[in-house]
């Protein structure tokens, strides 16, 4: 038996009795800023694959979703922070070492971006806008010319985004549960598949709800193996990180992770989605709904857990 | 110059001076603690065994707190000592995550804070509060580049250890076991 106590009665805030200095602004942002990379990489893909016509919605329409996420994240972001009039010195310096700096700096890029791509498009949903100023009309002007280049950019820029939010956990090898380079895999495919949602729900054209209800499906399969993959990992790993895996096998966090991120945020949407392929009516909202809700969960639940594993000594 | 501390965990009573020297010497809030005792008890009744260790942050040599920030504010300063510059840290927590020894914590102020070794101390000569006030003098602090400094004097007679070297940070607070 061993027992292992602090005795001098350290309470520090936030640290003790157990690590919970991440709240839900973190796993908010992760999930607001998988959806946008989600958004945003298949507006550019299917620009650069010359599609655009086929698939409007995807292209032109739901990524005018994705500034919004990212404004929305940006702001829970901004909660987080305990210093906060300091947070401009994010941007003072480069640091390649640390993901967060690379987070801030690829944020930089993809929000501007999100937004030059609305603007480019604003006129889809809302057909009289009126700009008011030339300058801004020549400018969306001069993009258009050049949307491949945008759209390549952005297809980079967003997957960048899509795989740190996950590289952001797993750089620390203090938590033995984020030490796994599949996160950066597995919070992109979840990224990707919300976004893919996104687009099924709100697409209106029956060729592209199915095709990316075939996308979908594809990415639950990926992010399925790749959580299989992750506690394969685990298991045959050191003590700490088996520990890790035990909060999900038989631990605190078993129910809610394999009920509301597996079970509800995968396996249905998928069987739902499956059966709408083969000629069933699904109303489209329910598989949409639980993907989003199992995204959201699968960052919580890891940002979570992830604070509770530690090393032993 | 490398700075380190060797804490002999067979002289250490838990007395718990060092924290409250270190709180008082560093105006550290109440509530927080930069610095802290643990018990360690091994084995059932009657065979026990108990070690007592004063921890606090281990400066190490390779800091995943100091390669995470985004700021730069977490950095190494004279002798490998840890230290955040206030004015560049913007309260991210990264570092307290990325810290497996706990040692870090959010100032009330919103900066985040933790054990410097005293570098304001050591630089006029005298040594950290919570070696200075150690009443069993278990506590030894020096730079480990110099052969004849007391750290490197102790490591030399004694076994020692680290805490989870397995970690990879390269910890600057030995054990003397």
């Amino acid at each position: 038996m061993r027992e292992e106590i602090i005795i001098s009665g350290r309470n520090n805030p936030l640290i003790d009795p157990q690590l919970h200095v991440w709240h839900w602004e973190i796993p908010t942002y992760l999930f607001l800023g998988g959806l946008a990379a989600g958004l945003m990489f298949f507006a550019a893909l299917y620009t650069i694959r010359n599609k655009e016509n086929e698939y409007k919605t995807a292209v032109r329409i739901a990524p005018m979703l994705a500034p919004i996420a990212l404004i929305l994240g940006l702001v829970a972001l901004f909660l987080d922070l305990h210093h906060k009039l300091y947070f401009w010195r994010l941007y003072t310096t480069i640091r390649l070492e640390s993901p967060m700096s690379w987070g801030a700096w690829t944020l930089m890029i993809v929000t501007p971006m999100s937004i030059i791509w609305t603007a480019m498009h604003i006129k889809e949903i809302f057909p009289k806008w009126n700009w008011k100023f030339d300058v801004i009309e020549e400018l969306i002007a001069f993009f258009q010319k050049h949307k491949k280049t945008l759209a390549w950019i952005m297809l980079v820029s967003s997957a960048i985004l899509g795989i740190y939010t996950g590289i952001l956990f797993s750089a620390f090898n203090a938590r033995p549960l984020w030490n796994t380079s599949i996160l950066g895999p597995l919070f992109l495919a979840s990224g990707l598949s919300a976004g893919a949602a996104v687009v099924i729900w709100m697409s209106k054209n029956h060729a592209e709800r199915k095709r990316f209800a075939q996308l979908d499906l594809m990415i639950i399969g990926i992010e399925l193996f790749l959580i299989i993959h992750m506690f394969m990992g685990f298991l045959a790993s050191t003590q700490v990180q088996i520990d890790a895996a035990n909060l999900f096998l038989g631990g605190e966090y078993t129910a809610p992770f394999w009920i509301f991120v597996v079970f509800l945020g995968m396996i249905v949407p998928a069987i739902l989605e499956g059966m709408e392929l083969k000629g069933f009516k699904i109303p489209v909202a329910i598989p949409v709904v639980l993907v989003l809700f199992g995204s959201v969960m699968l960052r919580f639940i890891i940002a979570y857990a992830g604070q509770e594993s530690r090393w032993l000594y | 110059m490398r700075y380190a501390m060797a804490i002999d965990t067979k002289k250490c009573v838990g007395c718990s001076d060092c924290v409250v020297a270190c709180q008082t010497e560093n105006d550290v809030p109440i509530g927080y603690c930069r610095d802290w005792v643990v018990e360690v008890m091994d084995g059932t009744y009657p065979q026990l065994e108990m070690e007592l260790r004063s921890e606090r942050c281990n400066h190490c040599e390779n800091s995943p707190c100091v390669r995470c920030c985004p700021t730069g504010a977490s950095h190494y300063s004279e002798g490998g000592t840890v230290l955040v510059t206030k004015n560049e840290c913007i309260g991210c927590s990264a570092c307290i995550t990325s810290c497996p020894y706990d040692a870090r914590f959010v100032h009330p102020e919103g900066y985040v804070d933790k054990c410097t070794f005293c570098l304001h101390r050591v630089k006029n000569g005298m040594q950290p509060a919570c070696v200075a006030v150690c009443p069993t003098k278990c506590m030894y602090f020096g730079d480990l580049d110099d052969p004849r400094s007391e750290v490197s004097e102790i490591l030399k007679k004694r076994k020692y250890k680290t805490l989870i070297p397995e970690a990879g940070t390269k910890p600057h607070l030995y054990f003397l076991i």
